[in-house]
């Protein structure tokens, strides 16, 4: 059953026949988003021409392609910018916008706040894998203290940002953390994320096994996915941890689940106003 | 019919809130923007019109954000449009570029203001004429429009929403801080009277759509997104059904389509408008604001007996090549005034001959007066 289920999927949404083999090295963990991605979709029973899906530049800029959605690969760190357009032109559309962790908060940091801030209706799959990975492994906004990378070959000076907090912190109406290895778990957030009526925002922790991995020698894919399902603990754990137990952690879980105007509803209303005072 | 005379609408009003009620009129119903002196009264007008007419407004983060949620907006079906000045123009480059690339109509207002960098931001300049050509990276081509009066603002930008949904181009119009923040009479057209153009639709079953094809008028129509044809854009060079491609038998014949699109269109999207040609033995080819004092200029040399041709240019962007050619063949003096250091100087000097053209240029943030012209064609007519 499940089998049949996953094959009427992946026929079902994505551009099977055009666009295969992916760009994505083999192990990597943006094909087990994207798969997460079209089971929420096929979940929530979405008309595919409602869905749209768009991306900046990096890895997983590149997962719009193989989806049968309506779709847009934009300039780096600007894919939130773009769909806010298409959100204040056709609110009724589904648009899940989907960034890698440099694409999101570095070159796209300040789009992200913004958005949150404004609480518009978007869903935000940030692939988390703590890198540049098409570029060669050089540190990112979400790099650990103390990583060497392409950029930091002594080892990384600088402090990550915790994209859940920042999340939080900036508006966000929903916020979640799960990683590659956790994919049920995953699938439910981002289905939740849907369906959610403004800013919401996945974080999908993955790895990099071919740039970061290699030169931090944490070893093969499955090694790494290992880790990640070893590193990671849910949200009860984490209470019952001291800071130095939680350090290096991942914890899992829903950081935010609020209820907030969304903005192009709150739009609407200006609408409905400007028209009455201009009558 | 119903018989109605048309009524033009008599207003004094000032260059950004023409070109505000030029959107309006054009069917703008999306405008997103980021607050920059001269060009912030198109933001504040249009948030207060916009909503009134049922479109929407958004002040965004910064310039990238606008222009790109302008082409978010186009992409969901809205005539979009944004306006900013020098400064923002340079943060825009990389996002216009993207909506050369990948066709999306839209209109990009610059309101020029002495630059470099920050410069001075009240002054008037024209120098962001080669930005709005080359300043993104890449070739593509470009259409840029410059008006030289309030009316010609509004007539302007309806223009360039027309072109932009015409030819699946961004279109940049050129507006200087003079037009923009000077408040004169003006008669606007009977809405009524303006017929806006309609994005083209397509008949073809959405399995069949592509929005790249090399379509025999090379201007394949868009088709909004949410409407039951799900296509692929991206920057990156595309083939027909607007997937990525890196066949050579593929990108270069998309270069050559958009660059032929404009090209062949010529007649329709350059405007000038000239005087006095056939006779002179000078012609003054002007833009914006300078093209006001160029044509007192003009006819203050006629008064002396000169004989003095004039050209304006309302299209800056494709270059009017072989107008300017024409005008000047049997000329010997070319006088080109523009407050830079020397900007479609370089055009015309390309198209008529470093040795025929007098520059009259200046850089300071004040206009280049009639005076300055007049000299230069007297100095010239006294030869």
């Amino acid at each position: 059953m499940k089998r049949q289920r996953e094959s009427r999927v992946h026929e079902q949404y994505l551009r099977h026949h055009k666009k295969f083999p992916n760009v994505w090295c083999a192990g990597c963990g943006i094909g087990i988003v994207l798969g997460s991605i079209i089971r929420a979709v096929d979940e929530l029973q979405l008309d595919k021409n409602d869905v749209a899906m768009i991306s900046g530049i990096g890895c997983t800029g590149r997962m719009p392609v193989y989806v049968d959605f309506n779709t847009m690969h934009t300039t780096h760190g600007r894919a939130l910018a773009f769909a806010t357009g298409l959100k204040m032109v056709r609110p009724e559309m589904r648009i899940i916008v989907v960034m890698g962790d440099g694409d999101a908060l570095a070159i796209g940091g300040n789009h992200f706040i913004h958005a949150a801030r404004r609480n518009i209706g978007l869903t935000t799959v940030i692939v988390n894998n703590l890198t540049y990975g098409m570029t060669g492994g050089q540190y990112s906004p979400t790099t650990p203290t103390g990583t060497r990378s392409a950029t930091s070959p002594y080892g990384h000076i600088e402090q990550p940002f915790p994209i859940t907090e920042l999340s939080v912190a900036a508006g966000a109406a929903f916020v979640a953390r799960s990683t590659v290895y956790h994919v049920r778990e995953l699938e439910k957030y981002i289905a939740q994320a849907i369906t959610k009526d403004g800013f919401s925002v996945v974080e999908a922790v993955s790895y990099c096994h071919t740039t970061l991995g290699r030169i931090n020698r944490w070893g093969t894919a499955p090694d790494m996915m290992r880790r990640l399902k070893e590193q990671s603990i849910s949200q009860k754990q984490a209470e019952r941890m001291s800071a130095e137990e939680k350090a290096g952690k991942i914890i899992r879980g829903i950081f935010a689940d609020r209820n907030i105007p969304e903005y192009t509803r709150l739009y609407d209303e200006i609408i409905a106003k400007a028209q009455q005072e201009a009558v | 019919m119903t018989g109605k005379t048309p009524q033009t609408i008599v207003r004094l009003m000032q260059g950004d809130e023409a070109c505000a009620e030029g959107a309006i009129a054009a069917g703008c119903r999306f405008f997103a923007g980021y607050p920059i002196t001269p060009a912030t009264e198109i933001a504040e007008v249009l948030a207060r019109r916009l909503p009134q007419v049922g479109g929407k407004f958004i002040q965004m983060e910064d310039e990238i954000a606008s222009i790109a949620a302008v082409i978010g907006g186009s992409v969901g079906g809205a005539k979009s449009m944004t306006a900013t000045s020098g400064p923002g123009l340079s943060l825009m480059q990389e996002n216009i570029g993207y909506a050369a690339m990948t066709e999306i109509p839209c209109v990009i207002v610059d309101v020029q203001r002495l630059g470099p960098s920050t410069g001075r931001p009240t002054s008037p300049s024209q120098g962001d004429v080669m930005a709005a050509r080359w300043g993104t990276h890449g070739d593509h081509p470009i259409i840029a429009l410059a008006p030289s009066s309030v009316r010609e603002a509004f007539d302007l930008t309806v223009q360039a929403f027309n072109f932009s949904e015409r030819y699946r181009t961004p279109v940049i119009l050129l507006l200087d801080e003079v037009i923009g923040h000077m408040r004169e009479r003006v008669e606007l057209p009977d809405p009524a009277t303006i017929s806006p153009e309609e994005r083209a639709t397509t008949s073809v079953p959405p399995e069949w759509y592509k929005p790249y094809e090399n379509f025999p008028e090379d201007v394949p129509p868009l088709v909004p997104f949410g409407e039951g044809y799900r296509y692929h854009i991206t920057g990156l060079h595309h083939d027909e059904r607007g997937f990525p491609t890196n066949r050579l038998d593929e990108v270069q014949p998309w270069l050559e389509r958009v660059f032929r699109k404009i090209d062949r269109s010529l007649s329709d999207i350059l405007l000038y408008e000239e005087d006095g040609i056939e006779e002179a033995e000078t012609l003054v080819i002007a833009y914006g604001v300078t093209a006001r004092s160029a044509r007192y200029a003009v006819e203050q040399a006629r008064k002396r007996g000169l004989k003095v041709g004039f050209l304006k240019l309302k299209t800056i962007w494709p270059f009017a090549e072989e107008v300017v050619a024409h005008a000047a063949a049997r000329l010997h003096r070319v006088v080109v005034p523009e407050m830079n250091m020397g900007q479609v100087v370089l055009e015309v000097e390309r198209v008529v001959g470093r040795h025929k053209v007098h520059r009259v240029v200046r850089a300071d943030g004040e206009i280049i007066f009639p005076d300055q012209i007049l000299a230069v064609i007297e100095d010239w007519g006294a030869r």
